[in-house]
């Protein structure tokens, strides 16, 4: 079974193509690696398959159906950038706890499953210390590792993690690498979008490069010998994104 | 202590009581949503949009609350609606269409040869002349809001806190945001006839505002916001009683005192933390 199949996929945001006719499938249990320069398209591309951009044109199906049809909690997404504010009145546990309620019934009570998800979740990203801590009193890779452990305790069926690693330091990367990788064993499908190539293979069972297109998809140890990926960093550092040159 | 007790002899005053305990601790309360996705500007916004409701029922002979409730909630839902499709910020829009709604008011009413309607109990409230079938209306949509709340109050904080995650994870987020704004429309509704148009959104913002003061947590904030509000509703009609002023403007005093008695209690906090760090 595919978990997610693109078929065709282009989305142009006004006058700027971010994907132009991207095709790839998922299996149960596959890290998927997507590296491109920046605003070659791969935040767009978790985006449209999390059902938050809507394709100008082709489809994307998550489990068979359109993500926007999915049952909540189906998705679980961690965007490169936290939109949030701060400053609101939770806790890393409240916010680890917000993972469950996509899953949760109205007035419904929080089960013992989901204190459990919850707990799980935080100790597999190492929180347990600052469980009550405000948000805001915390340092950006803490606050990345409770967006992931926020992601984990919803228990998706399809992770999307764009650019989790940014910004955080090694031992914060190695518990969310190791976390990612028992989970891609357990069966779930993950999509992660990064730029760290010194690791991809530890990382990924899969990479693509991504601009605008899929131009390599293959083992990592194979795409990054392709030097497919050094050839468009060359080339939009030489040259500037191909988006520039549309908008000139 | 029959002195202290008078005001609750009389049948208008235990309307007006009962008015302010609902409309205190329904209006703080949707206040901490409010407040948290910092759309303060919409309290007052829905509030003047309501007076094209109130011309229009009143020219149309019709009930003002009635006309009252339908213009705002068809406001707040343009609000959302404006929001998506036009791509401007939440608070661009409440300006576009508040004013908007109330122009459309005040042009009606200038058109109208019975423009002798009393807007001063509209502009500022009277609810001291809140009558047992105006109690029931407070009450019933009251009971509506809060059982809305009590059934979206996770959605509502998913999506307050982190929209696009929360709409990832499967959340309606469009239909969350607009339900909070009618909720926020009925609120307004409830309590026009207590504190009036112009005074609205002070018991919506103020009680939720000193809350964020004192706490760092959604569910202490929502209680404490809550608690603040009745006091504010029910403490300011009792001393406007004894000081022969106006109920509605003295409920928002009461509740602007609450709030600043709420910074310096959560300033002396600060720098008590601040000297048994230095001590320690």
């Amino acid at each position: 079974m595919k978990c997610v199949e693109v078929t065709d996929l282009v989305v142009r945001y006004e006058h700027v193509t971010a994907l132009d006719g991207v095709s790839l499938d998922l299996a149960p249990g596959t890290a998927l690696g997507i590296v491109g320069p920046n605003g070659s398209g791969k935040s767009t591309l978790l985006k449209a398959i999390a059902g938050l951009v809507r394709p100008t044109s082709g489809s994307v199906r998550v489990l068979e159906t359109s993500p926007r049809a999915l049952p909540p909690g189906t998705i679980g997404y961690v965007p490169q950038a936290e939109e949030v504010d701060y400053g609101f009145p939770v806790n890393v546990r409240d916010v680890v706890s917000m993972g469950r309620y996509p899953r949760l019934a109205p007035l419904a009570p929080f089960r013992a499953q989901d204190r459990r998800a919850v707990d799980d979740a935080i100790a597999a990203l190492d929180l347990g210390a600052l469980q009550k801590r405000r948000i805001s009193e915390l340092s950006g890779g803490q606050q990345r590792r409770t967006f992931v452990a926020r992601a984990i305790a919803q228990q998706p069926k399809l992770l999307l993690l764009d650019e989790p690693t940014t910004g955080v330091d090694a031992a914060t990367e190695d518990a969310i690498l190791a976390l990612v990788r028992s989970l891609v064993k357990g069966g779930l499908p993950v999509m992660m979008t990064t730029h760290d190539l010194d690791r991809a293979h530890e990382w990924f069972d899969r990479l693509i490069v991504v601009d605008r297109r899929i131009l390599d998809d293959g083992a990592p140890a194979d795409v990054l010998a392709s030097g497919t990926y050094a050839q468009i960093r060359e080339h939009t550092h030489v040259h500037g994104h191909r988006r520039a040159e549309e908008h000139a | 202590m029959n002195e202290l007790l008078a005001p609750f002899a009389f049948e208008f005053m235990q309307r007006a009581f009962v008015a302010a305990l609902v409309v205190g601790g329904l209006c703080s309360t949707m206040g901490t949503y409010v407040v948290l996705r910092k759309l303060a500007f919409i309290g007052d916004g829905l509030a003047h949009a309501s007076f094209a409701g109130i011309v229009i029922a009143y020219l149309r002979g019709f009930n003002l609350n009635l006309g009252a409730a339908i213009v705002t909630v068809i406001t707040a839902l343009g609000i959302g609606f404006v929001h998506r499709r036009a791509r401007i910020s939440l608070d661009t829009s409440i300006g576009v269409l508040f004013t908007g709604a109330f122009a459309l008011g005040i042009f009606l009413m200038s058109r109208s040869p019975r423009s002798t309607v009393d807007l001063q109990s509209f502009l500022f409230g009277n609810i001291l002349g809140v009558s047992r079938a105006d109690l029931e209306t407070i009450v019933g949509l009251a009971v509506i809001v809060a059982a809305i709340v009590a059934v979206l109050w996770r959605p509502l904080l998913y999506a307050s806190f982190d929209a696009i995650v929360a709409q990832a994870s499967g959340i309606r987020v469009a239909i969350v945001d607009d339900v909070l704004l009618v909720v926020v429309a009925l609120t307004i509704i409830v309590s026009l006839q207590s504190v009036g148009i112009v005074l609205v959104a002070a018991l919506l913002v103020t009680p939720a505002a000193a809350a964020a003061q004192l706490t760092s947590r959604f569910l202490p904030m929502l209680t404490l916001a809550g608690i603040f509000g009745i006091v504010s509703s029910v403490g300011g009609l009792y001393l406007s009683y004894f000081l022969a002023a106006a109920s509605g403007a003295t409920i928002v005093l009461l509740a602007t005192v609450i709030f600043f008695a709420s910074v310096g209690v959560a300033a002396a906090r600060r720098r008590m933390r601040e000297a048994q760090r230095v001590a320690s």
